[in-house]
């Protein structure tokens, strides 16, 4: 009997226990919870797009990798360039739809058929600490920026020369008419600040508070912004999340407000709680061949590979066939130069690819290992569903996982590879998409050599006439598909969800997140 | 003092094998930070540059030799990932949210399985015991990360008592991040709840079967004065040690726990340090937890001592 009501006393109390501590969290979490609630079902309401835009507010933007730095002259890869779009601006700076206006210069002239570049600067545009831009500011930066980036576009950089006290010019040593598609990255900030990465003070639209490293970047409005009326927002924070799992978890308890990147199935589930936005990843994804691989030193087992491999199930499987499919190493985004008659050389064709692999000596196929980063799992599942297509044809394809550091050393700079799927970028310029198939370009990861190539590129980046620009390299992406250097298969869509109270986002040619046209409906 | 000194010495020399370990592995390992912080618009130039900026240009056995002259003056450097910010401000940042985390989970697993061991002995064969070993079983089956996925589906999306992803640091809030930590420590202890609860039964049920028990009841204790009084401080012994090897693996990083809950602590620090290369961030973590675990295993040592005076350290 005593045994009994000790055991019931201490049954009595661990039920207690936990039923206070949970009880307790219940609590208060619950009355905070239900304001929210409230606050979201009546706004829901309202059509996010018809809505009238407000000044004010705050959002946490999703990212599922932390920033690389934020010295804006070093070169990073998307995700850091995203972020920094909204603190920093270069003398012209993309629109929407890839045009470059001006930014920190209010003017701008193009003189000896390309070789001079000359720039007025804004009047009393400021920097983020208030001081005024200068012309010394503007050498300063794109100096700094030569340096630092060790690009080939700004080998050819001359000088800048400090006309007066509202002109630069910007002089090269050999003409360049597609200069400005790479200026626009060389953000302009001030020559006293000496703690760039630290302390990062640039014009645009949203000023640096605070950065916890692998946490969160908060920024805040920057009130002397010289746009009138932009930004809406007071203040944005960027919130590194572990993996995408984690983050739309989040962002289906509200602690995110806008994640990006997403899947066709995360879409589904979100349904009508969220306003989603389609773009495009604005990345040539392929099945990216070893040309050195003895297989593929044959055009045909290439154009082989082309074949038997089914794009529009990719594209039906990663977007729910929203994606846009692609045939050579350029994204449609970039419309002036994009060549459309890449696109549907290789039409789905199991037979012709046997075909083709039979001439070629492969009649029984070969082993191919496709190296591919499992921190990408969105090429990984492409990767998958090559290696069923490969199979049909008779190539023995496996994948091969490894972590990113290791792809980037083993396949992107020692070239040790057969295959891999990844995403390449680029920048607004077409040549920086191109130059990556130049024989002796130090990337030039596919190890493509072709004398044809190398001498229409030369020809092509230093035309003056704009329509024989395009026509060259328009016939360069014609003969990357011909040649089937790699299976390019297409620019994914972007799918971007956002809270239902939030609207105004906008997609761009290039890696920019701009949350300065973001803003809560009325 | 001879045991303390022989203690502090396999202590250095412990640390000094695995920081040598560590370097050596992040030397074979392909890839390096320079790379991984250029990503895929890299240049073998640009890259050369940045190696030299880091300083990872010079060979293995120099860069070891920087390290360790800094680390013994305490000075672990800066991270390469992160723009030089200090290892040790990186890692004390970390530390509050782990060091709690650990706290209440190791509350959650002392207050419930002392009890549910104890229970379980003493009606082990009967029903009650057959519940328990069944709920422990089944608990234990469930992985760590599992349970975090399910709690934070079931108490952050569909009930809402907290929001997944909104941790305060406790510098700031110390309740709300108390409050936050409830479910992950949940999900940290149950699994270790249940092994412990097993661990228990089983030692308790050793030791009843000792001479020394019939003599206590011989004596005219009844069986409750027994079991705490005699049993229950033997059987202890094992079970501290197992728990010494818990608070370890804890203080450690709940790695896959505070990725699900999105706690920035110590696990998430070390796997993003591991992946971009970042090795004055690891090499510092490693030897953190090396510290950890010996002074852990050290302490358990002096309990022993406490429980059971037969227990001398020479």
């Amino acid at each position: 009997m005593k045994k009994r009501t000790r055991f019931l006393t201490l049954l009595a109390v661990m039920v207690l226990l936990v039923t206070v501590v949970l009880g307790g969290c219940q609590g208060d979490k619950g009355t905070e919870y239900s304001t929210n609630d409230n606050d979201s079902s009546t706004k829901t309401a309202f059509d996010a797009e018809a809505g009238e835009a407000t000044t004010g507010g705050s959002v946490v933007v999703g990212m599922t990798q932390d920033l690389v730095s934020l010295d804006p002259h070093v070169q990073t890869d998307a995700g850091t360039r995203n972020v920094v779009f909204n603190l920093f601006e270069g003398l012209v700076k993309p629109t929407s739809n890839g045009d470059l206006v001006p930014a920190v210069a209010s003017a701008y002239e193009i003189l000896e058929d390309g070789k001079v570049y000359s720039f007025t600067l804004r009047e009393g545009i400021t920097f983020h600490d208030g001081s005024q831009v200068t012309v010394e500011d503007i050498k300063y930066s794109i100096d700094r920026y030569a340096v630092q980036a060790g690009s080939s576009v700004f080998s050819a950089l001359e000088e800048v020369v400090i006309v007066d006290e509202t002109t630069v010019e910007i002089r090269l040593t050999e003409a360049n008419t597609e200069f400005l598609g790479d200026l626009y990255i060389v953000y302009i900030i001030p020559e006293s600040n000496t703690d760039v990465a630290v302390n990062p003070i640039g014009t645009g639209p949203f000023k640096f508070v605070s950065y916890s490293p692998g946490q969160k970047l908060n920024l805040e409005k920057y009130d002397g912004y010289w746009q009138e009326g932009y930004p809406y927002l007071d203040e944005v924070e960027f919130k590194f999340v572990a993996d995408m799992e984690t983050a739309f978890v989040e962002l289906q308890a509200g602690t995110l407000d806008i994640l990006n990147y997403l899947t066709i199935d995360q879409v589904e589930i979100l349904g009508d709680d969220f306003n989603i936005v389609e773009g495009s990843m604005n990345f040539v994804q392929a099945l990216y061949l070893n040309n050195d691989y003895e297989p593929f030193q044959d055009t045909k087992v290439r154009q082989a590979l082309c074949y038997a491999i089914d794009k529009d199930s990719i594209n039906e499987f990663y977007a729910g066939g929203r994606s846009r499919l692609i045939g050579s190493h350029m994204i449609p985004s970039i419309t002036k130069y994009y060549e459309e008659g890449a696109e549907g050389l290789y039409p789905y064709d199991v037979e012709k690819a046997k075909e083709l692999l039979a001439e070629a000596g492969y009649a029984e196929g070969f082993d191919l290992v496709i190296t591919v980063s499992s921190a990408y799992s969105q090429h990984v599942s492409v990767a998958e569903i090559m290696v069923e297509n490969l199979k049909a044809v008779g190539i023995n394809a496996s994948i091969e996982l490894v972590e990113w550091s290791a792809w980037l050393s083993d396949v992107y700079t020692d070239r040790d590879y057969q295959a891999t799927v990844i995403g390449v970028d680029g920048k607004l310029a077409p040549c920086s998409w191109l130059i990556r198939y130049e024989s002796t370009y130090g990337s030039n990861f596919f190890n493509y050599s072709s004398e044809a190539y190398d001498s229409t590129y030369a020809q092509a980046k230093s035309t003056v006439d704009e329509s024989e620009k395009v026509r060259l390299y328009k016939e360069l992406q014609m003969m990357l598909a011909e040649e089937a250097v790699n299976v390019f298969i297409q620019d994914p869509a972007d799918f971007v969800a956002m809270n239902k109270v939030l609207a105004g986002y906008k997609f761009f040619p290039i890696a920019a997140q701009d949350l300065s046209t973001v803003y809560y409906v009325e | 003092m001879k045991y303390m000194i022989k203690k502090i010495l396999i202590l250095i020399m412990t640390l000094l094998v695995i920081s040598i370990l560590t370097f050596v592995a992040f030397s074979i390992l392909p890839g390096d930070a320079a790379m991984t912080k250029l990503g895929i618009q890299a240049t073998p130039e640009k890259v050369e540059v940045m190696r030299e900026e880091l300083g990872l240009n010079k060979p293995v056995i120099i860069r070891y030799m920087d390290w360790l002259k800094g680390a013994i003056k305490g000075d672990f450097g800066g991270s390469y990932q992160y723009s030089n910010t200090s290892v040790a401000s990186l890692i004390s940042e970390r530390m509050s949210a782990t060091l709690l985390l650990a706290v209440i989970s190791f509350v959650f697993i002392f207050i419930s399985s002392i009890p549910l061991g104890l229970i379980s002995a003493k009606y082990s064969g009967k029903w009650l015991d057959t519940v328990i070993s069944q709920l422990m079983q089944i608990t234990m089956a469930i992985p760590s990360f599992f349970l975090g996925i399910i709690l934070t589906y079931i108490f952050g999306l569909v009930l809402k008592w907290f929001q997944p992803g909104r941790f305060i640091s406790p510098a700031e809030d110390f309740v709300a991040a108390v409050k936050y930590l409830i479910l992950p420590a949940l999900a940290v202890a149950l699994p270790k709840i249940a092994m412990v609860v097993k661990f228990l039964r089983n030692s308790i049920l050793i030791e009843t079967g000792k001479d020394y028990v019939r003599t206590a009841y011989s004596k005219g204790n009844n069986e409750n004065s027994v079991l705490y009084r005699h049993v229950l401080k033997n059987a202890l012994i094992p079970v501290i040690t197992f728990a010494g090897m818990i608070i370890a693996e804890i203080l450690a990083g709940s790695i896959v726990v505070e990725q699900v809950f999105s706690i920035p602590g110590l696990g998430r620090l070390l796997i993003m340090a591991i992946s971009s290369r970042d090795y004055p961030v690891v090499q510092a973590m490693v030897t953190y937890i090396t510290l950890i675990v010996i002074i852990v295993n050290f302490m358990v040592d002096m309990l022993y001592q406490l429980v059971d005076p037969r227990v001398k350290t020479v």
